[in-house]
C-alpha cells in the first residue's frame, strides 16, 4: 500500500502535463474569472449630448463620470451620429440631455433625458441603462425635498453580495470545477493508464485486492485536490476578498465528501473504459460539460428548460455549488443543507459500490 | 505430494468466433524449464493468462502448485511470479523505484531474496537511478525478470521474454533462466524461437491453439519419421525449387543458407539426391546426413496438422 502511493505521487510529479493540469490550472483560473471574466460594468465609454448645458445638466453629466462606471467616449455633437459612433464601436451607450433641462426642473415640468445603448450585447446594455438610470434617479431625488412631491421609491438592498461583485458567484464555481477535473478525470485516466499500458495485468497477478489497488490510486488525489481546494479559497480570499461567513471546518469537511465523490465517479469512469482516450473523452463530456452548463454555475437553473432542470438533478456539482454557496456567502450552518449534504453522500455511495462491482479482478 | 506443478486438463478457449485454445493438456513437473513453442497466434499468451488467473477458461481444469486456477486465484497470485510478453514496467519510474514497487505490493523483503536476483540485477544496478523506459530491450527484460522474481514465487511463467531482444541478451537470459532453476523454481516459458526449445528441459509444439507434440526435447528430434539431409549452398532459392521437383522427397526447407531436406522412401540417399542435383549443374553442393531440430520437427508437424 504504501508503495503504490508513492508509486502513484511519482507518477504524478515526474508529468509535466499532470503537474500543469494540477497545479497551474487552479491558479489560472481564479485569477482568469477573478480578474478578466467578469459581467460587472466598469470604465464603459458613454458619450453625452447635452442640448441645455446648464447647471443642472452638467451636474448630471458629472455625476455619472463619477461614478466610476463611465469613461467619456467620443464626442458627439447630433443624434444623427450617434448609430455611426455604434458601429465604429467607439460607444456602448449616448445619454442624450434635452433642452432646457435647469429650466424645467426649476418649474416643476419634466425635464427630459433619453438612455440609447448599443444592445447587440444585450447583458452589458442592460446594466449600463439600470447603472445610468439608477445614477440620474438618486440625483433626482436629490432634488425632490425641494419640490416636495410624494413619490414611492423602493429601496433595494443586495444581500449576501452587496456590490454584486462576480467573484462571489465564480470562486464556488471554479471549486467545483477544478475539484470535478483533478479528481475525476485524472483518476479515471491514472486508472485507464494502467489498462493501456499493460502494467495492470502484473498488478492483477499480485496479492493486491481492487480496494487497494483503488484506494492506492485515489489517496494522493484526495490530497492534492484538497490542497488545490484550499490553494482556491486562500487566493479568493485574499486577492478578491470573497468573504467565508460560515464555518471553514464545515466547509472543508464538505469540500472533503465532494472530492470523495469525484473520485467515486473517476473511478466508475475507469472501470468501464480500457485506454487513456476513452477516459478522457467520457470524463469531459459526462463531467465537464454538465458541470459548467447544467450546475447553475454560470446559467441559472430556474430559466432552464424542464427537461435539464430534471437532468441537473442528478448533477453532483449542482449541490455542491449550493452548499459551498451558503457557507460562504450566507454563512449558514448544517441545518440549512443537510439534504443536499445527504444526496451527495448517496451518490459517493452509489459510486463506489458500482465500481467495486464493476471492477475487473480479471482481464476479461 | 505429487511432483507435479501446473497441470491443465482440456483446456478451451474462445474469443468470439475465435478458438484460441482448443483442448490442451499439459503438465510440467516441479524444478523443471516447460517450454511452450509456437509462432504468434498459437494460444500461448492466452494459456499464460489462464494459468495465471487473469482469464477464465471456458471448459477445462487446470491447477498451479496444487490451487485451481479459478477457485483458488487469490492464492495463486501471491504464489505467481508472471512476466508478461509486453514490457510491462513502469516506464517513469526508475529501475530502483520499480524493483522497490514491486517488492511492496508482494510484501517482500528485498534484502532476504536479493539473492534469487542478484546476478541479474547487478547487471542493471548500475542504472539503478535511470528511468526504466529509457533502458534498453535487454536490460528491460532483465528488470522485468528481477521484479517478477523479488517476492521468490514458487512458479515463474514468462510469456515470450526473450522477443525483440537481441542474440548476446537472449544468451544470458537464458543462463539465468537456468541458474534459477537450480534454485527450484519451476519456470514455464514461451517463445517463437525453436532453437531456444532445447534449452528447455521439456517442451511443448503448439499451433493453432492445440499441442501437437510434448515431450523432452530429445524425445521430441528422436521422433522425427524421416531420414534428413542437409545441403549448404549460396544459390538457396533456385536448389529449393530444383528439389522440391525430386521424386522421393518428402519436404524440403530453407535453414538460413541451409536447405534441409527429408525422403520419403528408404530408396531414396545421400547418393541419389547428389546426383539429381551434379545433373542439373550443381556440383559444389554435397549433400550431408544431418540430425533433425526442433524446428524440423515443428513443420514436419505442422504439416501432418495440416493434411491430416
Amino acid at each position: 500500500m504504501k508503495q503504490f502511493v508513492i508509486k502513484e505521487f511519482l507518477h504524478i510529479f515526474r508529468d509535466v502535463r499532470s503537474m500543469v493540469i494540477l497545479f497551474g490550472m487552479p491558479l489560472v483560473q481564479v485569477l482568469l474569472f477573478g480578474y478578466a471574466i467578469t459581467n460587472e460594468v466598469k470604465d464603459v465609454k458613454v458619450s453625452v449630448i447635452d442640448q441645455s448645458y446648464d447647471y443642472a445638466s452638467q451636474a448630471v453629466v458629472n455625476k455619472l463620470f463619477a461614478s466610476g462606471y463611465f469613461l467619456k467616449g467620443e464626442h458627439i455633437s447630433s443624434t444623427s451620429e450617434i448609430e455611426e459612433s455604434f458601429r465604429k464601436g467607439e460607444n456602448k451607450m449616448v445619454v442624450v440631455i434635452g433642452p432646457d433641462f435647469a429650466g424645467k426642473l426649476e418649474t416643476g415640468q419634466q425635464p427630459s433625458i433619453q438612455l440609447i445603448a448599443d444592445a447587440s450585447d444585450p447583458n452589458t446594455a442592460n446594466l449600463l441603462v439600470s447603472y445610468a438610470s439608477g445614477i440620474i434617479n438618486a440625483y433626482s431625488r436629490e432634488l425632490i425635498p425641494a419640490a416636495n412631491i410624494p413619490v414611492i421609491v423602493p429601496e433595494s438592498r443586495m444581500l449576501y453580495n452587496p456590490s454584486l461583485r462576480s467573484v462571489y458567484m465564480f470562486v464556488p464555481g471554479i471549486i467545483t470545477i477544478l475539484l470535478m477535473l483533478v479528481s475525476a478525470m485524472m483518476t479515471s485516466i491514472s486508472i485507464a493508464r494502467e489498462k493501456e499500458l499493460g502494467t495492470m495485468e502484473v498488478l492483477l497477478v499480485s496479492p493486491l485486492k481492487p480496494f487497494q489497488i483503488v484506494a492506492g490510486k485515489v489517496m494522493p488525489y484526495v490530497l492534492l485536490s484538497f490542497i488545490n481546494a484550499g490553494s482556491i479559497l486562500i487566493l479568493s480570499y485574499y486577492i478578491f476578498n470573497v468573504p467565508i461567513n460560515g464555518s471553514l471546518l464545515l466547509l472543508l469537511g464538505e469540500t472533503i465528501l465532494f472530492i470523495l465523490l469525484a473520485l467515486s465517479l473517476g473511478i466508475f469512469i475507469s472501470t468501464i473504459s480500457n485506454n487513456q482516450q476513452t477516459a478522457m473523452m467520457l470524463s469531459m463530456f459526462a463531467l465537464m460539460l454538465p458541470t459548467i452548463l447544467l450546475s447553475g454555475f454560470i446559467f441559472p437553473i430556474e430559466n432552464m428548460p424542464a427537461v435539464l432542470q430534471w437532468f441537473s438533478l442528478i448533477m453532483p456539482p449542482r449541490w455542491f455549488i449550493t452548499i459551498i454557496k451558503s457557507i460562504m456567502l450566507k454563512g449558514s450552518g448544517i441545518e440549512y443543507f443537510w439534504k443536499e449534504t445527504l444526496i451527495l453522500a448517496g451518490m459517493t455511495l452509489v459510486f463506489i459500490l458500482a465500481s467495486i462491482k464493476k471492477f475487473k479482478i480479471r482481464l476479461a | 505430494m505429487t511432483d507435479i506443478s501446473v497441470y491443465g486438463e482440456g483446456l478451451v478457449k474462445n474469443y468470439g468466433k475465435t478458438e484460441a485454445l482448443r483442448g490442451i493438456s499439459f503438465s510440467v513437473n516441479k524444478g523443471e524449464i516447460f517450454g511452450f513453442i509456437g509462432p504468434d497466434g498459437a494460444g500461448k499468451t492466452t494459456l499464460f493468462r489462464i494459468l495465471t488467473t487473469l482469464l477464465l477458461p471456458d471448459a477445462g481444469d487446470a491447477s498451479v502448485e496444487g490451487f485451481h486456477v479459478v477457485k483458488d486465484f487469490r492464492h495463486l497470485r501471491t504464489i505467481l511470479g508472471y512476466m508478461p510478453g509486453r514490457f510491462s514496467l513502469y516506464q517513469d519510474l526508475t529501475v530502483e523505484e520499480n524493483l522497490k514497487f514491486f517488492a511492496g505490493i508482494f510484501k517482500a523483503d528485498i534484502s532476504k531474496n536479493y539473492h534469487l536476483i542478484k546476478e541479474i540485477y547487478d547487471q542493471i544496478a548500475p542504472f539503478a537511478k535511470r528511468r526504466a523506459g529509457k533502458l534498453s530491450g535487454g536490460m528491460k527484460q532483465k528488470l522485468a525478470l528481477s521484479c517478477a522474481l523479488i517476492h521468490k514465487p514458487e512458479v515463474l511463467i514468462l510469456d515470450e521474454p526473450t522477443t525483440g531482444v537481441d542474440a548476446v541478451s537472449r544468451r544470458e537470459f537464458w543462463e539465468m533462466l537456468i541458474r534459477l532453476k537450480s534454485q527450484g523454481i519451476t519456470i514455464l516459458v514461451s517463445t517463437p524461437y525453436m532453437d531456444e526449445a532445447i534449452l528447455c528441459d521439456r517442451v511443448a509444439l503448439m499451433q493453432h491453439g492445440s499441442i501437437m507434440a510434448s515431450g523432452t526435447p530429445d524425445e521430441i528430434m528422436s521422433s522425427y519419421p524421416h531420414r534428413l539431409f542437409k545441403i549448404s549452398t549460396d544459390r538457396t532459392l533456385e536448389l529449393l525449387s530444383l528439389i522440391r521437383k525430386m521424386n522421393g522427397i518428402h519436404s524440403a526447407e530453407m535453414f538460413g543458407s541451409d536447405i534441409h531436406l527429408s525422403v520419403a522412401d528408404a530408396e531414396t540417399g545421400i547418393e541419389e539426391v547428389g546426383e539429381y542435383l551434379r545433373n542439373y549443374g550443381f556440383t559444389a553442393e554435397k549433400p550431408e546426413e544431418a540430425k533433425p531440430g526442433i524446428e524440423d520437427c515443428f513443420i514436419d508437424f505442422m504439416k501432418l496438422n495440416q493434411t491430416g
